[in-house]
């Protein structure tokens, strides 16, 4: 069944429209990649889905299950269970990461009319999932991503998805800046959060990430639009041979 | 030229006006046509804000000073004391007291500015002398209500050796000055200034401070926060004088506003007049609004809009609740600045 549905997106930034036309159906239980050369509108997609302010959609249509989303406040997306995972996820001064992430987790339990998680259950299952992640908990009390490294704000990032546990995942080129081992433990986290109805839109640049996070298809962007879609194949002809002829055939 | 001495003698051209350079964003006199008559009693709020923190209570009501209370007060060893400046019955009222912390105590001063009345016009002007190797932590919250027209003058002194530290919190008045003056001998002497205003609708808020360093190797540390909505106008006003002589001297201020509004209003004036050649001083003063990319980055994990802007205000004001030293006091403020902050506009 079909979780994400996007169908002919058009959206601008300011008056320069970057999605053209972009149609691409995600079924739960999957991963699919997008990958595609710099400037094809890749996080803009995930701006649009998650409804940043400045992205204007101005025609076309997106749907998670069956329901329209580009009508709603970000907060309400986030509430039906779309999450992003940031390419620059950004610094909270003054609030540390576990009121952060409780004060989300109750009022996404709250938007959809659920009791509050109790705070030995929050502590527990923080305490768990830091472990699995290697997150020293100490970092959970300080100030969300204040002062933290690159690599660091990407476990973060996880960290709080599987919190949230939410139904749709975005991630927006989450291996930038991750060496091997920060990459092979943000693949874990993210590996363990896949489920028969839960979905994934992994955004990169390279094929490196989906060696570890292994999608069932991989789909081609360029200049707004989705120019080719296959299998994982296609990931490794596309780090062989380049981006060239998609952006040509496109242009 | 002061409030209080308008209160005084009626003579409305006593009132500062914003001929007076200090009092140019602040102007009393253009305002105050006349001063109000004094109404009815409302009567007196059975508790203030610190009273779970005990500690002797004073209570000023509509200017009258406490029973048996001399003109300075000598407060010893750990004491903890709070200072009640109620106006009950609007009208004019002025109040002063002195306060003595005497050589080697260690005092913590909590005062409130509570105004059950619709109206009033006060002064309270406070004297304060800190002997040596003595403390004094003083933590003012000011709720006055939106008509009032309120000024409070502290005068600091400090013998050498001793620390003095301050945070103030206010939600403003129709103008409203809360000023702090501080004689700081070096000598190893520290002070630290904070304060926070928090204001709404057309409310008006004045921090001023004067720190002058007159000797040798003193310590002065300032942090004031400021998140201004709707027609609100913050004003800091911040002077660090350092005398000739008064060498390794370490001054350090900041001041940082959140304009939550296209008609807020924030002016500051941050001073640094330094004389002399051996020093350590620094002032660091922004002014803008609360970003946009974080408001995103949390209603994309579900935290709605205004529950959004309220947790990154409420942080950004907890830098100066941090600074409290006295956890009861601490715990006080963080609870008042998350209910200022938290209500829905």
């Amino acid at each position: 069944m079909t979780m994400l549905s996007i169908n002919n997106l058009h959206a601008s930034v300011g008056d320069k429209p970057i999605l053209k036309g972009l149609t691409l159906d995600v079924p739960a239980g999957e991963v699919h990649a997008i990958m595609g050369p710099n400037g094809a509108g890749k996080s803009t997609l995930s701006y649009v889905l998650t409804g940043r302010d400045g992205y204007e959609v101005t025609d076309g249509s997106a749907t998670l299950d069956g329901v329209d989303l580009l009508g709603q406040a970000p907060e309400a997306r986030a509430a039906r269970g779309l999450y992003l995972s940031f390419q620059y996820p950004l610094e909270i001064p003054g609030v540390p990461a576990l009121t952060f992430i409780r004060t989300a987790v109750n009022a996404q339990r709250k938007a959809r009319g659920e009791a509050e998680i109790s705070a030995p259950e929050f502590l527990k299952k923080a305490r768990a999932t830091a472990a699995a992640l290697k997150i020293d908990f100490d970092m959970l009390k300080r100030a969300l991503n204040v002062g933290f490294s690159g690599g660091e704000k990407k476990r973060m990032e996880i960290f709080q998805m599987a919190m949230l546990e939410p139904r749709f995942l975005i991630l927006d080129e989450t291996d930038s800046g991750l060496d091997i081992d920060a990459l092979r433990i943000v693949s874990e986290g993210v590996n363990a959060m896949r489920s028969p109805d839960r979905a994934m839109l992994v955004i990169t640049h390279y094929q490196r990430l989906l060696d570890y996070i292994k999608p069932d298809r991989v789909h081609v962007m360029s200049a707004g639009r989705i120019v080719a879609s296959g299998g994982p194949e296609l990931a490794h002809e596309l780090e062989k041979d380049g981006y060239d002829k998609y952006v040509r055939a496109a242009a | 030229m002061s409030l209080a001495k308008a209160i005084e003698t009626g003579d409305l051209t006593q009132l500062p006006s914003r001929r007076d350079e200090d009092w140019r964003w602040t102007d009393l006199r253009g305002l105050l046509r006349e001063l109000p008559k004094r109404g009815a009693s409302t009567g007196v709020p059975t508790e203030g804000p610190f009273a779970a923190l005990g500690g002797d209570v004073w209570l000023y009501v509509d200017g009258r000073k406490p029973a048996n209370d001399a003109a300075v007060a000598a407060l010893a060893s750990e004491d903890v004391i709070q200072l009640r400046f109620v106006a009950t019955a609007g009208g004019a009222a002025n109040a002063s007291q002195g306060l003595l912390v005497e050589p080697g105590a260690n005092v913590v001063l909590l005062e409130s500015y509570e105004a059950p009345a619709d109206q009033a016009v006060t002064s309270v002007e406070l004297k304060i002398y800190v002997a040596e190797g003595a403390s004094l932590e003083r933590i003012v919250i000011v709720d006055d209500r939106a008509e009032s027209v309120t000024v409070s003058q502290a005068d600091v002194t400090l013998a050498p050796g001793a620390s003095y530290a301050q945070t103030i919190l206010t939600t403003g008045a129709r103008r409203q000055r809360i000023e702090t003056r501080v004689a700081h001998p070096g000598e190893g002497a520290t002070v630290r200034l904070d304060g926070a205003y928090l204001l709404r609708e057309q409310r008006h808020a004045d921090l001023t401070t004067t720190v002058t360093h007159s000797g040798l190797d003193g310590q002065t540390s300032e942090l004031t926060k400021g998140v201004v909505h709707d027609q609100a106008r913050g004003v800091f006003q911040g002077r660090i004088v350092v005398e000739k002589g008064a060498d390794q001297t370490d001054a350090r201020m900041g001041h940082h506003a959140l304009i939550l509004s296209d008609k807020a209003e924030v002016d500051a004036k941050p001073e640094l007049l330094i004389f002399a050649d051996d020093v350590q001083c620094a002032h660091g003063n922004t002014v803008g609004a609360l970003d946009e990319n974080a408001l995103f980055y949390a209603r994309q994990r579900g935290i709605p809009l205004e529950e959004a802007r309220a947790l990154l205000t409420t942080a950004f004001v907890g830098e100066v609740v941090d600074r409290i030293q006295h956890e009861g006091a601490r715990e006080v403020a963080a609870a008042w600045v998350a209910k200022q902050l938290g209500q829905a506009q």
